[in-house]
């Protein structure tokens, strides 16, 4: 689909003027080009090219084409690696997309205070590999952190299987600059953590974009742990595997990941990493330990006791550094191995509360039976943050739909059960149309007066996260989101 | 895995009207092996160098969609960004869903050269450059040329032939990748069995290459006396002469496949266990040989056989028990990995290893080692811009290891990294691994080092 069906004058004009500002090879503008920039890592439904890319290399520059899209009233939105699962990196309807690629260098790393301070495009694992020599790391770690931008991780308040201990992004970042959609360049929090007044980071972090540009980010760094400890935990029943973490967590034991692969996605990992999970269980749980060597030691004894008493059938500890890699390399790159086993898949990220787990595995199971699809499961057990991946082929008729309702579906339970629409992909454009089934409309209201002080012309990032946020003109009327079917037909 | 094969498009509904032909197409399946997930990205060196997402696999993966569901043609455009990509399939390594990168590229590239008209310059020097590669004389007719090019600077006499005229933005890349054009003795063939020393464990086919055998005579020379030392009979067949992977990754996967048949028919001929390569680029596409003439019943299962006896020189030195003493090398050295090597063929530890074992060398790893150098084939004469960035980059990491010699198992990287460290005036030497492993076998070379 083309954009937003900008004059031609004034795409020449904004073409021209971004030429001026980032120089003509940051200004991408030709069809064939702008195609690769149509969607995120959601491919399936909503695909929409922007006008023209822009690739600032400053905070200036970013500044500039926001004014310059300002003035001319045309819509933009920024963009990082892309790896976004809501379709927040995809323009609504057209207009500027603001890719910060280019802006990716350190501007410092303070040992002693334990902070580094690098441009928004900066990629998360490069973080943790540029301060190892320092003996530090950077907690958050989404599983698709080889890729993704801090820029984005901070728009999306990212988690990872670490975060079950150390918390999301917003625990990390002290300190961001961001261009406001006005063009105004603000420094919101600094170097310290504490500060009077109104938490506007803590407003900005989990944005999705459209409360402004982050250009650089300055983020805590955490001591490497004495000790890591790292479990596979084997079970006949993903049910088992459910209870067996709330026992741990019932335990007084907070591990760092606690993470959950079911039958499916064994098999999807397997063809790919060799990981060595065992193909005949019903699930696994990657359990990781740190800590001072002697507490691990005692919870790795907890951890044990609880598993077995939920009916684990083998329990395997990692030995070397290199069995530890491949264990959590199986983790991270489950998503991406679900390729081995489908074509397309639809990722669901909710939240239930813990105890609930057992019941919705059980009820995502039998909505996959009804709907003849295949759904695996892999996630963030110790959070409640489930990532059911909906298993499709575009090519089969029918297939898509099967796909969507079902994944409405599971919302729907997520909901009753008590939980949230999503854990950490983001609302973006997929799940705009699930809002009201979580808040009161005055509820979205007052989120709206929100955005409406930072960006009162509605053009950063519209078509996001809100229901209502179609500007006219600027709404998408031939597709609607997985939602909006769900919506539609209760 | 579902298999059905789409007649219209999914996202669209229309039907799908494909600019590429059915000859050597993109796999459909292997396009929609990509879930987009764009893990892939930070490891492409185009990428990297760029930010675009045009220059990513998943970008190029993306375009290919495009054009094989007929939403695009072969434009412009998607010639550009295939012709930047350097075939490194560092992409590959990265992918957790395994995408056949490599081969939708080949692919591809094929479904270009025969369908799509490129500028009139740009399709002469592309012919030209291919035409070197397989045939050995011609290259060492263009070695003579470029060794008196050198002697005498930019003669009136080599402007104006008209070869060197049309390659002439070129030659200086040429001539400058050239270490010092090996003398007329230096440039004799091997011999054509060399004995194994001692007992034998078994009968080596040696690659000889059409690069390597010019350019860098030793190498060879120091390949055949480590696997005669390590007890093989080493045999470098007469008839083999391009392995053809300089074609199969251009686009010209008919004389891709010639030349595969050509070699081997000079390795069966040969009768040997193993074939031995030391330019990870050869190996890498004799590995694939299965792959190319799939599709060929009466070569399908030769090519089988074939690929199935190839190592890299790396591979079988691994294995080895030194019968003789290896003595010190006392030299720091770091090693980069070939695209080839690492990527290809997924050989990473037995270099190292062989590094190791050497006394007093002292191994320094080398950070993004497995980062192009932008060599790739004939890349460097292509995509001079892009080539030039990525060998910068590498020379930067090569500089902060404060090593004095890099070792690299792949011919190319070992003119392209050569050129960059004489550019930077970098007191660094390069070296094929197997030429340390000679040295400690039979003692280091006098004379000049070869950087
Ligand atoms: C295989 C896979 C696994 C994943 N695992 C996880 C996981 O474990 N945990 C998790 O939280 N997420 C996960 N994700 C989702 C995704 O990687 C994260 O949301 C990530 O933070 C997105 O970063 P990005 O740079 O790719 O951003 P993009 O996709 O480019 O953008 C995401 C959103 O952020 C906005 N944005 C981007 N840059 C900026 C900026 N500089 N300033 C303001 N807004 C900006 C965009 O407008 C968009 O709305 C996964 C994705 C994949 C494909
Ligand atoms: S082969 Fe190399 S250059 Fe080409 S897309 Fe893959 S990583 Fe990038
Ligand atoms: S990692 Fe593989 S599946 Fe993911 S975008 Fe890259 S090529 Fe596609």
């Amino acid at each position: 689909m083309n954009g937003s069906g900008l004059a031609p004058e004034t795409r020449t004009h904004l073409i021209r003027s971004c030429e001026r500002i980032v120089g003509p090879e940051g200004v991408i503008s030709a069809p064939d080009e702008l195609r690769v920039y149509e969607c995120d890592a959601l491919t399936f439904y909503h695909r929409v090219m922007p006008d023209l890319v822009v690739l600032p290399t400053s905070t200036q520059q970013v500044a500039d084409v926001v004014r310059l899209c300002r003035e001319a009233g045309v819509p933009f939105l920024p963009r990082g690696a892309g790896t976004g699962l809501s379709g927040g990196a995809t323009p609504d309807a057209g207009g500027v997309m603001i890719v910060l690629t280019r802006m990716n260098r350190i501007l410092d790393i303070d040992v002693p205070s334990r902070l580094a301070t690098v441009e928004a495009g900066f990629i998360n694992l490069w973080l943790t590999n540029a301060v190892k020599r320092h003996g530090l790391f950077y907690a958050p770690d989404p599983a698709s952190q080889q890729a993704c931008s801090i820029g984005g991780n901070v728009a999306e308040n990212a988690g990872g299987p670490h975060c079950l201990k150390y918390g999301v992004t917003t625990n990390h970042v002290l300190g961001a600059t961001v261009v406001l959609p006005d063009g105004e360049v603000r420094q919101l929090g600094g170097k310290i953590q504490d500060r009077p007044g109104y938490d506007l980071l803590g407003v900005f972090v989990g944005s999705e974009g459209t409360l402004g540009i982050c250009t650089e980010v300055t983020v805590r760094l955490l001591p490497q742990p004495e000790a890591v400890k790292t479990l596979l935990a084997v079970f006949r029943t993903i049910e088992e595997a459910s209870n067996a973490v709330s026992g741990i967590i019932a335990r007084g034991i907070i591990p760092v990941a606690m993470e959950m692969l079911d039958r499916e996605i064994i098999k999807a990992v397997e063809a790919n990493v060799k990981a060595g999970y065992p193909l005949d269980a019903g699930a696994v749980l990657l359990i990781e330990l740190d800590g001072p060597r002697a507490e691990i030691e005692a919870e790795a004894v907890g951890v044990e006791a609880t598993c077995r008493e939920h009916g684990c059938i083998e329990l395997r500890v990692a030995r070397t550094d290199e069995e530890r890699a491949l264990l959590w390399k199986g983790r991270k790159e489950a998503a991406g191995s679900v390729g081995r086993i489908t074509h397309h898949y639809y990722l669901q990220d909710a939240v239930v509360p813990r105890s609930k787990l057992p019941k919705i595995l059980r009820e995502i199971g039998e909505i996959g039976g009804r709907y003849g699809l295949i759904i695996a499961n892999v996630f963030h057990a110790g959070d409640g943050n489930i990532h059911p991946l909906i298993c499709f082929d575009l090519t089969t008729p029918g297939d898509l739909d099967r796909a969507i309702a079902a994944g409405s579906e599971i919302m729907k339970r997520c909901i009753e059960a008590g939980g949230s629409v999503s854990g950490e992909h983001g609302i973006g454009h997929e799940k705009r149309d699930y809002l009201p089934l979580m808040y009161s409309p005055a509820d979205l209201a007052a989120m709206l007066r929100v955005r409406a002080v930072f960006d009162p012309a509605g053009l950063c990032n519209p078509g996001k996260i809100f229901p209502a946020d179609r500007p006219e003109g600027h709404g998408d009327r031939n597709l609607q989101s997985p939602a909006m079917t769900a919506v539609s037909d209760r | 895995m579902p298999t059905a094969v789409a007649t219209r498009s999914a996202e669209s509904g229309r039907p799908l009207a494909p600019a590429f032909d059915a000859v050597d197409r993109p796999d459909r399946e292997g396009i929609l092996d990509c879930v987009h997930c764009g893990l892939c990205l930070p490891s492409c060196p185009t990428y990297l160098t760029t930010g675009l997402e045009m220059a990513s696999p998943r970008g190029r993966i993306h375009l290919m969609r495009a054009v094989d569901e007929g939403q695009a043609g072969i434009s412009a455009d998607f010639v550009k960004h295939l012709d930047q990509c350097l075939g490194c399939l560092a992409c590959q390594t990265a992918c957790p869903s395994g995408v056949p990168y490599g081969y939708l590229l080949e692919a591809a590239r094929t479904q270009i050269e025969r369908r799509y008209e490129r500028p009139a310059g740009d399709r002469r020097l592309r012919r030209v450059i291919l035409s070197l590669f397989p045939h050995p004389e011609r290259l060492a007719w263009l070695l003579v040329a470029l060794s008196w090019y050198q002697r005498l600077g930019l003669s009136g006499v080599v402007r104006n032939t008209g070869l060197l005229a049309l390659l002439s933005p070129r030659l200086a890349q040429m001539e400058a990748l050239l270490p010092e054009v090996p003398s007329a003795a230096a440039r004799r063939p091997l011999p054509g069995v060399t004995p194994a020393v001692g007992q034998r464990l078994g009968r080596v086919g040696f690659l000889t290459g059409c690069v390597q055998r010019f350019v860098l005579p030793d190498l060879n020379r120091a390949t055949a006396r480590v696997l005669a030392a390590a007890g093989y009979e080493v045999v470098s067949p007469q008839g083999q002469g391009c392995c053809g992977a300089l074609h199969l990754h251009s686009g010209d996967l008919e004389t891709g496949r010639a030349l595969a048949r050509r070699t081997i028919q000079a390795f069966e001929r040969a009768q040997v266990d193993l074939v031995a390569v030391n330019a990870a680029g050869c190996g890498a596409a004799m590995k694939e040989y299965g792959h190319l003439l799939r599709d060929d019943a009466e070569w399908r299962s030769r090519a089988e056989a074939f690929r199935a006896r190839v190592r890299d020189i790396s591979q079988i030195l691994a294995g080895v028990s030194w019968r003789q003493e290896l003595k010190p090398v006392p030299v720091t050295v770091t090693y980069h990995e070939a695209c080839h090597l690492a990527h290809a063929q997924r050989i990473r530890k037995e270099p190292r290893l062989i590094l190791q074992r050497i006394p007093d060398l002292q191994l320094v790893e080398l950070p993004e080692s497995d980062l192009c150098c932008g060599s790739a084939g004939v890349y460097n004469l292509l995509q001079t811009e892009m080539a030039g960035r990525l060998l910068q980059r590498k020379i930067d990491r090569i500089r902060e290891t404060g090593a004095s010699v890099v070792a690299i198992g792949n011919v190319g990287c070992l003119l392209q990294i050569g050129l960059g460290l004489r550019q930077a005036k970098l007191p660094v030497r390069t070296v094929h691994p197997v030429e340390l492993v000679d040295w400690s076998l039979h003692g280091m070379p006098d004379g000049e080092p070869r950087a």
